[in-house]
């Protein structure tokens, strides 16, 4: 079963969010995420600047298989798009958790939902049948 | 649960990610596709096709059978052990399923059809045999390895005695020959060289073991996907169904109308086809934006609208491509409706990638 590293919160619909020190939070998709999706060979991500409501389609993972849409847990303005995902959409399957990072924000309010903490998260893959 | 083929426990020890296909439990891949894919390109790979279903049939009429049935003419099969791939029609000339036909003795023919498909052509098949008094027999004996790629025919003899691998290297391209208990065929879906190897169902673990020692990497549904896309072969289902005839399905080189006197199953029907001139026309798609081609995208060029037929990501290619069904006429660019956005693609005439090399300019 993948793992789920304990130090960062997930969403239901396998996001995961990373606090950084100076303030803003990192998302990705789980490892889980990209182990379904398969070989990733495109990434969208946003721009800095691009304001996201909570709960927005905010990136676009693409496989052979299928093109899944990402959505932002938390409000808040765009400071980043992984740059290195243009041209390694691959690092996401490697890496999902650390270089595959998708984008970091600075939050402008709360969640859309409850976060998931990892033990929550690592439930509900036992119960999705993980 | 689906059906399984001999090798489907191999496939778990393996690793392998396993889906549903024609209602058989096949590895879609093991580690990584795309590796799987350049595998193939750049040395060999060997996949479970024992889904696929072979039949056997005798008899004395057996070739006058099939040069009614099929629409490309076993008539021009001369030698034993050769081969060639037909549509085989209904009577409106839509496909019925796509097919290799070998030529074994005068008496003895041989098919391979797809998965899919099986019991509507065995169906159809045993149906019109009797009427040539042809024997039909299902090899459910058999499983079948597709071993590809340049190493491949140099990695598969060394499993054989030493007595018969000077036989089966000498084998030319689309013939086969039975050699020990197998039968070994030149042919394959991923545009390389290699063999199609039918074996007995319960021997089929060893040799899939011995290529894996000799670097052969095990390859999946996945991999064989963007292997014949790349080499612009068709899918049965994706890119013709009995909807559509051969004309507009890029198949038109498959259908032998002549000799003009061979009576075949669909020639009517396509033979107004031929008088009016296709409507439609199967051409390839390169995408010039970033983006997958899928199946059933909208595709739209001047003055009319298609559709895509099969997509995908070309891992040789760093591209996405694809096949579309599109009105006739000469094409060059086209607009795709992928998730909303019209996005650019230029036409290409298939094949993309033939020895491992693009073949766009």
């Amino acid at each position: 079963m993948s793992q789920a590293p304990a130090d960062l919160t997930y969403t239901k619909s396998h996001e995961w969010v990373r606090k950084l020190k100076d303030g803003t939070v990192e998302i990705g998709i789980t490892d889980h995420a990209q182990h379904e999706l398969g070989d990733l060979v495109f990434a969208e991500v946003p721009e800095k600047g691009r304001v996201l409501a909570a709960g927005e389609a905010c990136a676009v993972v693409e496989s052979v298989k299928a093109a899944s849409d990402v959505y932002c847990p938390i409000a808040g303005e765009v400071t980043a798009g992984n740059p290195d995902l243009a041209s390694a959409p691959e690092l996401i399957n490697q890496d999902a958790f650390g270089r595959g990072w998708l984008l970091r924000l600075r939050p402008a309010g709360a969640p859309a939902g409850a976060l998931l903490s990892a033990a929550e998260y690592e439930e509900l893959l036992r119960a999705e049948g993980s | 649960m689906g059906r399984h083929t001999p090798l489907y426990d191999l496939h778990k020890s393996q690793g392998a990610r396993l889906v549903d296909f024609g209602g058989w439990d096949m590895p879609v891949q093991y580690a990584s596709q795309i590796e799987e894919h350049h595998a193939v390109r750049r040395a060999a790979g060997v996949f479970d096709v024992s889904h696929m279903c072979v039949i056997d049939l005798t008899g004395a009429r057996t070739r006058e059978f099939l040069q009614w049935l099929l629409a490309n003419d076993v008539g021009k099969l001369t030698r034993p052990g050769k081969a060639l791939y037909s549509c085989m029609l209904n009577e409106a000339g839509g496909v019925i399923d796509d097919l290799i036909v070998y030529f074994l003795s005068a008496s003895d023919f041989r098919l391979v059809v797809n998965a899919g498909t099986r019991d509507k052509d065995l169906a159809w098949i045993r149906r019109h045999a009797q009427d040539f008094g042809v024997e039909v027999r299902e090899r459910v004996d058999l499983a079948m390895l597709a071993v590809q790629g340049p190493q491949a025919r140099q990695a598969s003899v060394t499993l054989l005695a030493a007595s018969d691998r000077e036989r089966a290297l000498a084998l030319p391209v689309f013939g086969g020959a039975a050699v020990a208990d197998w039968f070994i065929a030149r042919t394959g879906y991923t545009g390389e060289d290699g063999f199609e190897i039918m074996l007995p169902g319960e021997k089929a673990v060893e040799p899939w073991l011995a290529l894996n020692s000799l670097g052969v990497v095990s390859c999946g549904l996945g991999a064989r996907d963007t292997l014949r896309l790349e080499a612009g072969m068709n899918l049965y289902g994706n890119d013709m169904d009995e909807s559509t005839h051969p004309f507009e399905s890029g198949l038109g080189w498959t259908v032998a109308l002549e000799p003009a006197e061979r009576r075949f199953s669909g020639r009517e029907a396509l033979e107004r086809v031929v008088a009016a001139g296709s409507a439609r026309q199967l051409v390839g798609l390169l995408l010039e934006d970033r983006g997958v081609l899928r199946s059933h995208q909208k595709v739209i060029v001047a003055g009319g609208t298609g559709e895509v037929t099969s997509g995908t990501f070309s891992p040789t290619l760093e591209r996405s491509i694809g096949l579309a069904r599109i009105p006739s006429g000469s094409v060059t660019r086209v607009e795709v409706d992928i998730r909303s956005k019209l996005l650019a693609a230029r036409t290409v005439k298939p094949p993309f990638v033939r020895a491992g090399k693009s073949l766009l300019s």
